[in-house]
C-alpha cells in the first residue's frame, strides 16, 4: 500500500484544475475551423454562442444539480438588452455584451432567492415560468421588442474601433471566439474555486452542506446569478453578430435545445456544453438540409442512441478514448 | 460561573398530537462527555435534529455557550461552533475525503463567496484538510472517491468533517453504528482522541462505549428525560434497568 504524502495531496488538488486534452483540443479545433470552413463562419459562430449558453446551464445543472427549464429567459434578455442598446445609438460591442450580461444577471439575482428556497420539481416550475413570463412580455411589447418580426436596426460599431463587422462574419467569428473563451476561463476559475467546490457539494448531497457551516441558499444565489450573467452575454453576442433579435431567443425551444446540447456534450464538464452545441448545430444543419420538415425525427433517434451508448455524453466517451490512448503510449 | 456549552430549556417538539420531545432540559458542560441513551423511538435523533436546526422546536429554547440559537439556520449554528456526525453516513460520494474536508476548512477560513479564487493555490486549505484526514486515520484513503471507502472508513470522514469546523460542541449520532468489528478499533481511537476542550454529546447503543467514554449519562424515554447521572449512578438505577438496560441486556 502506497502512502499518501502531503506533497502528493497537493499535486492531486492542483491536477484537478489542470486542462484536459479534450479542452485544449476543442479550442484549437474551433480556431482551426475558421481556416478550414471559411464559408461556414456564421454557423461556427452560432456553435460558439450556443456552446457558451449551454455552458452557463452546465454551471447550474452539471455542477450544482439545479435544473433550469427556462434558461432562455436570460439568453433572450441579454440579446434584447444588447440589441436595444445598439438600436438606440450605442453600437460599441464590448460594452454591449457587458450590458446584456448585467441585465440578465440582474434578473437572475432577483429570481435567485426564490430558486434558492425551492427544491426538485419546484425549481423546474419556477425556471419554466421565468422563461414563459419573459417570452409573453416580449411578444406583448412590439413597440419595444419588435414583436414577431424581431428587433431590427441593430447597428454595430467596429470592434475596438478597428474591425468592422463584415458580411462574411470574420470579425463576428473571432469576436465570439474571444468572448466565449474568456468566459470559459472565468467559468473554469469558478468551478475550481472554494465556491465551486461548495456547488459540487450541493449536487452530491444537498442536505449535508449546511452541516459544514456552508449556506446552500447563498451558494445557489451566487451560482444562479453567475449562470444568468453568462447566458445573457451569450445572448448579447448573438444579437450583435446577427444584428437581429427574434422572439425565439426567449423561447422554451431554446431552453430545451441548451439542455439537449449539454446532455449530448456531457454534464458537469464545462467543455461538454461547447462540444454538444457544435454537434447539435452541425447535425441540425446537415439533417435539415436533407429533410427540412422531418429532421427533428432523425435528431431524436440519434439522441436516444447516444444516450444509450455514451452515458457521460461525448466528453465521457472522448475521455475514455484519451485515457485509452494514454495507456497505449505509456504501458505500465 | 461559565455558561454550559449547550443547554436546552423545556424543549418540545410535537408532530400533530404526538409529543416526540417533551420538556427536555439538558445541560452539557464545557468540555463535558455526555451520553444520551434510551430505547428506540425515545426521541434521541429528533433531539439532535432540533439542536442542529434541521427541525424547528414547537416551544422551548436552545442555548449555545449561553446565546440563544433557536432562530438560526443550520449553517449559522455550525459557524458558531456546533458540529455533528450523522447516524447513517451522509457524505459526498463523488468527492474525495480530502475535497470534502477542504470545503469545511475553506468555509471556516472565510474562503467562500469569491468565485474567481483558485482553490489549489490556497495550499493552507489543502494542508489543513490533509492534516485532519491523517489525524483520524484517513491519510491513505483521502484522495479516492468517498463512495469507494469501506463503511467504517466513511464513519471516520464523518468525524473529520465535524472537526473541520473546529466545533465547541460536538454531537455524535451513533458514531459506531453499522461499523463491523474489524473496523471499529480505528473509530474508537479517533473518538477517544477528540480534543479535550470540545464538549461532546453522543447517542450510542453500544453500552461498552457509553460506559467507557461518558462522564454523564442522560436517559431519554418517550421524549422526556427519565434521569441523569454518572455511569455508576445510571448502572445502579433500578428504573433505568427496568426500562432500558434490562431490555438491552436481553
Amino acid at each position: 500500500m502506497s502512502d499518501i504524502t502531503l506533497d502528493l495531496a497537493r499535486i492531486m488538488v492542483v491536477n484537478r484544475a489542470r486542462w484536459t486534452t479534450i479542452e485544449v483540443a476543442f479550442w484549437i479545433a474551433a480556431a482551426a475551423g475558421y481556416f478550414l470552413f471559411p464559408a461556414k463562419l456564421v454557423l461556427l459562430t452560432q456553435m460558439l454562442i450556443g456552446g457558451l449558453f449551454a455552458m452557463s446551464l452546465d454551471l447550474l445543472l452539471g455542477y450544482g444539480g439545479i435544473a433550469s427549464f427556462g434558461h432562455a429567459a436570460f439568453f433572450g434578455l441579454g440579446a434584447y438588452a444588447a440589441g436595444l442598446l445598439a438600436a438606440h445609438g450605442w453600437g460599441e460591442p464590448l460594452s454591449g455584451v457587458l450590458f446584456g450580461g448585467l441585465a440578465a444577471g440582474g434578473l437572475g439575482l432577483a429570481f435567485s432567492s426564490v430558486i434558492a428556497k425551492v427544491r426538485g420539481a419546484a425549481v423546474l416550475m419556477v425556471t419554466l415560468c421565468i422563461g414563459l413570463l419573459l417570452f409573453e412580455a416580449a411578444s406583448r411589447m412590439p413597440w419595444l421588442t419588435g414583436g414577431d418580426t424581431g428587433l431590427q436596426g441593430i447597428d454595430m460599431w467596429p470592434l475596438l474601433g478597428l474591425f468592422e463587422f463584415d458580411l462574411f462574419g470574420r470579425t463576428a467569428f473571432w469576436y465570439a471566439y474571444a468572448v466565449a473563451f474568456l468566459l470559459y476561463l472565468a467559468a473554469r476559475r469558478y468551478i475550481h474555486s472554494p465556491e465551486g467546490l461548495a456547488l459540487k457539494g450541493i449536487r452530491e448531497n444537498h442536505d449535508r452542506v449546511p452541516m459544514l457551516g456552508v449556506s446552500t441558499a447563498r451558494r445557489k444565489m451566487i451560482a444562479f446569478t453567475i449562470s444568468a450573467t453568462i447566458a445573457g452575454m451569450a445572448g448579447a453576442l448573438l444579437a450583435q453578430t446577427t444584428q437581429i433579435v427574434a422572439l425565439e431567443t426567449l423561447s422554451f425551444e431554446r431552453s430545451v435545445a441548451a439542455l439537449i446540447m449539454l446532455t449530448v456534450g456531457g454534464l458537469g464538464t464545462l467543455i461538454g456544453g461547447f462540444i454538444g452545441a457544435a454537434t447539435f448545430i452541425w447535425a441540425r444543419d446537415v439533417l435539415s438540409a436533407l429533410n427540412p420538415v422531418y429532421w427533428m425525427f432523425w435528431l431524436g433517434l440519434i439522441l436516444i442512441a447516444l444516450m444509450l451508448t455514451a452515458r457521460g455524453g461525448l466528453v465521457g466517451a472522448l475521455t475514455l478514448l484519451t485515457n485509452y490512448l494514454a495507456r497505449e503510449r505509456h504501458p505500465r | 460561573m461559565t455558561a454550559p456549552a449547550l443547554e436546552t430549556k423545556a424543549l418540545c417538539k410535537q408532530f400533530g398530537a404526538l409529543k416526540v420531545t417533551n420538556e427536555v432540559s439538558l445541560r452539557l458542560k464545557a468540555g463535558g462527555r455526555q451520553a444520551l441513551i434510551g430505547p428506540n423511538g425515545a426521541g434521541k435523533s429528533t433531539l439532535i435534529n432540533l439542536l442542529t436546526g434541521v427541525l424547528a422546536p414547537s416551544s422551548g429554547s436552545i442555548l449555545l455557550e449561553g446565546a440563544p440559537i433557536n432562530r438560526l439556520t443550520t449553517d449559522q449554528r455550525v459557524a458558531l461552533g456546533l458540529g455533528r456526525t450523522f447516524q447513517i453516513n451522509a457524505l459526498f460520494p463523488h468527492l474525495s475525503p480530502l475535497e470534502s474536508i477542504m470545503l469545511a476548512v475553506a468555509r471556516r477560513n472565510g474562503r467562500l463567496g469569491r468565485p474567481l479564487q483558485a482553490l489549489h493555490r490556497e495550499t493552507d486549505t489543502t494542508d489543513e484538510a490533509f492534516a485532519l484526514a491523517c489525524s483520524v486515520g484517513l491519510g491513505r484513503d483521502c484522495l479516492r472517491p468517498t463512495a469507494e471507502l469501506a463503511y467504517g472508513r466513511q464513519r471516520l470522514l464523518e468525524i473529520a468533517l465535524a472537526l473541520a469546523g473546529r466545533p465547541r460542541v460536538l454531537l455524535l449520532d451513533e458514531p459506531a453504528a453499522g461499523v463491523p468489528a474489524s473496523e471499529s478499533f480505528e473509530l474508537m481511537q479517533a473518538i477517544e482522541a477528540l480534543p479535550r476542550d470540545v464538549a461532546i454529546l453522543f447517542i450510542e447503543h453500544d453500552m461498552d462505549l457509553v460506559f467507557r467514554f461518558a462522564e454523564t449519562i442522560t436517559v431519554l424515554v418517550a421524549g422526556t428525560v427519565l434521569c441523569e447521572g454518572t455511569p455508576g449512578e445510571i448502572a445502579g438505577d433500578s428504573e433505568v434497568r427496568r426500562v432500558y438496560l434490562g431490555v438491552a441486556g436481553g
